[in-house]
């Protein structure tokens, strides 16, 4: 038994040695991705192909990388930060973790990926679009004989008591932009009170903003409010969901990216950048057939299931007075008080 | 000792004159270095010293001043003093140094109109590992020679050393945790704003006591935590007796049952309850053409969670109780039973007021980990919330509120301490010695026939149910879609592990899982031995040493486990990332913060394992001249195998499972299973998921049956011995 554990201590100790190497290293771009971790994967192995760059990538969610980056702040470690939706972006480039670029590609963007860039003053940019919306379990709606949602209205309606999911906006962006687009397209007073007849139907508020259309694909609920492109995700994948974009229009997020401040690598973070810009690298992403979003380059090709940004109607969503601070932290109060602590 | 503290000058030299100082690129304990050496980037320190970092010379002083007293004769006092000051100023002086030049230079302004520019410097490397090391060995030796302790050079270097790597790797990470929420990047908050923060509804609120409304965050924590240690123990109590003490035919199917919830990694059991309990559950499914029940989503909530947590923790209660109970000695009982007291008067008055030590300690476990546990809220939780999960989404959620995190992370930390606090009274100054050396033989009293009852009706019910969840899970791997669509397939595990044989290069791993798999098994493998010793060490000191704040001593190796791993892993970055320690990206943090997070179970299982030990086993072996190393080594070691056994499985098991703790600290190239398993379940990727938990918990059950092989049985008396799976120890 001896031999045994000095095999074992031997062996513990090689490993340990290599166990030490750190992952960061010079011409290594370190790219933060926060999209799915196959989209993740694409675009690594297109940007490797293309450049010859070698890359190293984590696949963290945006409130997580964020939460990263600011804790690393003094020696940065990561490179580029891809993908997540706009806010934390916005965020990020106020407190001046990310660093100013504008991307050759910048004149074919949408113009709210262009938006999104002046917003943070050239210290991000968007490189997708996704529209709000919600989707529902088809089998149970037939099941309990429930009439078919089609605008924000419906939600109110006290059939559906009991039935709905939304994340709390306090965890979930998604759940934040739901909460300011109804207030853009009511206005103060109405939108709190279409928030409040909403709570009255709200079976739980999901921490992750993409957890209440899986509930739904489960059985577990039979309404999600979540982005679009997830509940037409659901549905690809041979679930039975069908999606809705409210007639009333709706609010949408910019995906952004990032490249962040004191990068070790900038030359290829900058390249990195422009390269997930292009029509290829836009085209290669979005039309794999896993991620649903709308590209921002105008002259990418994207996912023919993918909601087409044409045929539903878009607000005109602030995202200068929505996606700042004061603004959001007032909103959360108010929701903390006035909606979420009322009886069902 | 002349030959200990030459060596210790030899190896601090070492650090000083030879080593690399810094922390090279390719990693700590790399030797490429000897191949391409060059000054610059590979040298000792007094390379530095005598070039651009001149602040690095007077470090050479007090690592040589000691060198005198091999000439010269001096007093004893002489002796340790000057141990002692070369000691402290080196120990001091390499900290001051270390945090005072960073990166950039000076780390704070006034140094620098004070001494104009420095150079940079980077975290620390080999070299300067050693020195430190030198330096607190100078200082354990000066106190011991000062008569420290019995000036047992052993134990005052031991608790000097583990109180340092305490601090480092969790004092000193949480403090700067707090300070940074405390003093954000808007300055310094306010009281005002702190009491904001700490006293309003959400948190403290009552209002589900008269309404159908939830109440404060901080209530909902309790009781969820209450009512999970409870369960819990009474469950693990369950099953220690059933194993231990009963002739039950299928003890070993229990055994293994018992334990398999701490070896699934987080959220698969939530989804197999959704998938049984939930609204479209099986079981729910079942109710309603059965019994017209309507479905609802009553596993939503504290139900769940509850639910959940006893399923998870019961095997650690199970784990610590066990070891308790076989430690018992039939003596007792025998005698108790010669006085004719009825089988329940054994029970009641012999057997379980030894275990007590035991439900304590069990208790207490399970109800940090309830606070601290997250996946399970997570999953189950509705609108149920408590802390922990409070905690993650303040840090990571949309409002990026790492004071309210702090707030919240402080009122978890109290509740810990009052629960710490409570355990001590209830187990009071009694003796629950039972292991005294002298000899025993005999059988253990039968169970009174209510308790074996209890043990049948209850305990095997819920042995079942954990049967059937794992069935569940296992099944789960080789349908298209778990839940959805239940044909047979293979390709998840296709997908997830395949190998294919290449001509050219051989075996080609092209299983997408395989990178992060070998990476958490190895990160584990090497986490568990240290979380172990440092555990069972800390243990030893703490039972049979009395010395000056014992008691924060002991709270202090506590306090990681009861931080959630989310302000763990966030303050480890704040922390690690910059010079001197600069650890982050590394497969080391990942092991350190790992050996700290579950070094308590070491320490709680050897407590209560301690507690059974009669002092006097000790006494005899100092009286025979052994050293206290010697005697820890020969006499204590060997007794407390179930309690090691415990720690390295816990330890190793956790490690393979952690996610909260580790979300921040995984990189690229040390991504780990968890956060693989994570992305899968937020793509509806059950299949995949799944069939990687099956791997993982097969590849666990393997490696706990090799860790009983090495660390082997403990032998006591003439009880009658049988080979058991997971505790390796004697009944």
């Amino acid at each position: 038994m001896n031999k045994l554990k000095k095999i074992f201590f031997v062996f513990s100790l090689l490993f340990l040695a290599s166990y030490a190497v750190p992952t960061y290293a010079k011409g290594n771009l370190t790219v933060y991705c926060s999209v799915e971790i196959e989209v993740c994967e694409i675009l690594i192995q297109g940007f490797k192909k293309e450049t010859g760059i070698d890359v190293a990538m984590t696949r963290k969610s945006s409130g997580e990388t964020f939460a990263q980056m600011k804790a690393e702040a003094t020696n940065p470690k990561g490179d580029v930060w891809y993908g997540g939706t706009g806010d934390p972006h916005l965020t990020a480039a106020s407190v001046g973790l990310t660093e100013k670029y504008k991307s050759k590609h910048f004149n074919d963007l949408l113009t709210a990926a262009q938006n999104q860039a002046k917003f943070s003053d050239y210290k991000s940019v968007g490189i997708y679009v996704g529209a709000l919306g919600y989707g529902y379990n088809t089998n149970l709606l037939k099941e309990k004989g429930l009439p078919v949602p089609k605008s924000w209205a419906d939600l109110t309606n006290p059939v559906y008591k009991g039935e709905i999911q939304m994340a709390n906006p306090n965890s979930s962006g998604t759940a934040y932009t739901t909460l300011a687009t109804i207030i853009q397209i009511l206005g103060d007073d109405k939108g709190w009170d279409f928030m409040k007849a909403l709570h009255k139907n709200i079976n739980q508020y999901t921490k992750s903003g993409s957890a209440p259309i899986k509930a739904a694909a489960k059985g577990e609920t039979t309404i999600g409010i979540v982005f679009q492109h997830d509940a037409t995700k659901q549905k690809k994948s041979g679930l039975p969901i069908a999606v809705v974009s409210p007639t009333e229009g709706t609010g949408f997020e910019v995906g952004s990216m990032s490249i962040i401040k004191g990068a070790r690598n900038m030359k290829e973070a900058k390249i990195f950048a422009d390269w997930a810009l292009s029509p290829a690298a836009q085209t290669l992403v979005f039309s794999s057939g896993i991620s649903l979003q709308v590209p921002a380059n105008t002259k990418a090709k994207g996912d023919p299931d993918a909601p087409v940004l044409s045929k539903i109607k878009l607000i005109s969503y602030d995202f200068e007075k929505y996606g700042n601070k004061d603004t959001r932290s007032k909103l959360l109060r108010k929701w903390d008080k006035d909606v979420s602590n009322l009886p069902k | 000792m002349r030959k200990i503290v030459i060596g210790w000058i030899f190896i601090g030299s070492l650090g000083v004159f030879i080593l690399p100082w810094y922390m090279i690129n390719d990693g700590f304990f790399s030797f490429s270095w000897l191949f391409e050496y060059e000054l610059e980037n590979y040298g000792p320190s007094i390379f530095f010293a005598l070039s651009e970092k001149k602040w690095l010379l007077p470090l050479v002083g007090p690592l040589i001043f000691p060198i005198i007293l091999l000439f010269f004769k001096s007093s004893r006092r002489t002796y340790s003093n000057i141990f002692l000051i070369s000691g402290i100023l080196g120990f001091v002086y390499f900290f001051l140094q270390g945090y005072a030049i960073g990166i950039r230079g000076w780390n704070y302004q006034i140094f620098e109109t004070l001494f104009g520019e420095v150079d940079r410097q980077f975290g620390i490397g080999i070299g300067a590992v050693l020195t430190i090391s030198t330096f607190i060995f100078y200082l354990t030796h000066g106190l011991a020679s000062r008569g420290w302790l019995n000036g047992d050079n052993f134990i005052v270097g031991s608790i000097w050393v583990v109180i340092i790597l305490v601090s480092i790797f969790v004092f000193i990470p949480i403090l700067n945790m707090f300070v940074r929420a405390f003093i954000g990047s808007e300055g310094i908050h306010t009281l005002a704003s702190f009491s904001d923060r700490f006293i309003n509804k959400g948190l403290w609120g009552l209002d589900c006591v008269f309404s159908n409304v939830n109440c404060g965050v901080v209530w909902n924590t309790l009781t969820m935590g209450i009512l999970t240690a409870f369960s819990s123990t009474f469950l693990g109590l369950g099953f220690a007796l059933l194993i231990a003490r009963t002739n039950f035919k299928f003890k070993k199917l229990f055994k293994v049952l018992s334990v398999l919830p701490i070896i699934t990694p987080p959220f698969v059991i939530g989804l197999a309850i959704i998938i049984l309990f939930g609204r479209s559950g099986a079981v729910s499914t079942f109710l309603e053409w059965g019994f017209e029940v309507e479905r609802s989503r009553w596993i939503y909530g504290l139900s769940g969670i509850w639910f959940a947590q006893t399923l998870a923790f019961t095997p650690i209660t199970f784990l610590v109780l066990i070891g308790v109970i076989e430690s018992i000695s039939p003596s007792m009982e025998e005698a108790s039973q010669t006085l004719r007291a009825s089988k329940w008067q054994v029970f009641k008055t012999v057997t379980f007021p030894l275990i007590r030590p035991g439900l304590a300690n069990a208790f207490l476990l399970g109800f940090i980990e309830s606070l601290a546990d997250f996946g399970n809220p997570l999953v189950l939780g509705g609108d149920y919330n408590v802390l922990s999960t409070e905690i993650f989404f303040a840090v990571v959620g949309a409002q990026y509120d790492e004071s309210k995190a702090a707030v919240l992370a402080i009122i978890l930390l109290s509740m810990v301490l009052i629960a710490f606090y409570v355990q001590n009274q209830w187990l009071g100054k009694k003796s629950y010695v039972s292991i005294t050396g002298k000899g025993d033989s005999g059988f253990y009293a039968e169970l009174p026939k209510s308790v074996k009852n209890f043990i049948y009706f209850v305990v095997v019910p819920w042995g079942l149910l954990t049967l059937i969840i794992y069935l569940m899970i296992m099944f789960g791997g080789f349908v298209e879609m778990w839940g959805v669509d239940h044909n047979f397939t293979l390709k998840h595990y296709i997908n997830a592990f395949s190998v294919t044989f290449d001509e050219k290069i051989g075996l080609h791993w092209t299983g997408t899982a395989w990178n992060s798999f070998s990476n958490t098994f190895w990160v584990a493998v090497l986490a568990a031995p240290p979380t172990a010793a440092f555990g069972i060490l800390t243990a030893y000191l703490l039972t049979r040493h009395n010395f000056m704040g014992k008691r924060a001593f002991e709270f202090g190796t506590m306090l990681s486990f009861a931080i959630p791993g989310t302000i763990i892993g966030i303050s480890y970055i704040f922390t690690f990332n910059t010079p001197p320690i600069e650890i982050t990206g590394t497969g080391i943090i990942l092991i350190i913060a790992f050996v700290f997070r579950n070094m308590p179970v070491g320490v709680r299982a050897g407590i209560a394992s301690m507690n059974q030990l009669d002092p006097h086993l000790d006494e005899a072996s100092a009286t025979l001249n052994a050293s206290s190393y010697q005697t820890f080594k020969n006499i204590i070691l060997p007794l407390l195998k179930p309690a090691i056994i415990a720690s390295l499985v816990f330890s190793f098991v956790r490690a393979m499972t952690a996610i909260s703790a580790v979300i921040f600290l995984v990189s690229a190239r040390y991504d780990l299973a968890t956060s693989y398993i994570l992305g899968r379940l937020e793509n509806n990727d059950y299949g995949l998921a799944i069939v990687y938990s099956s791997a993982l918990i097969v590849v666990m059950l393997i490696t706990i049956v090799v860790i009983q092989l090495i660390v082997g049985r403990r032998k006591l008396g003439r009880r009658d011995q049988y080979v058991d799976l997971m505790q390796g120890n004697s009944g």
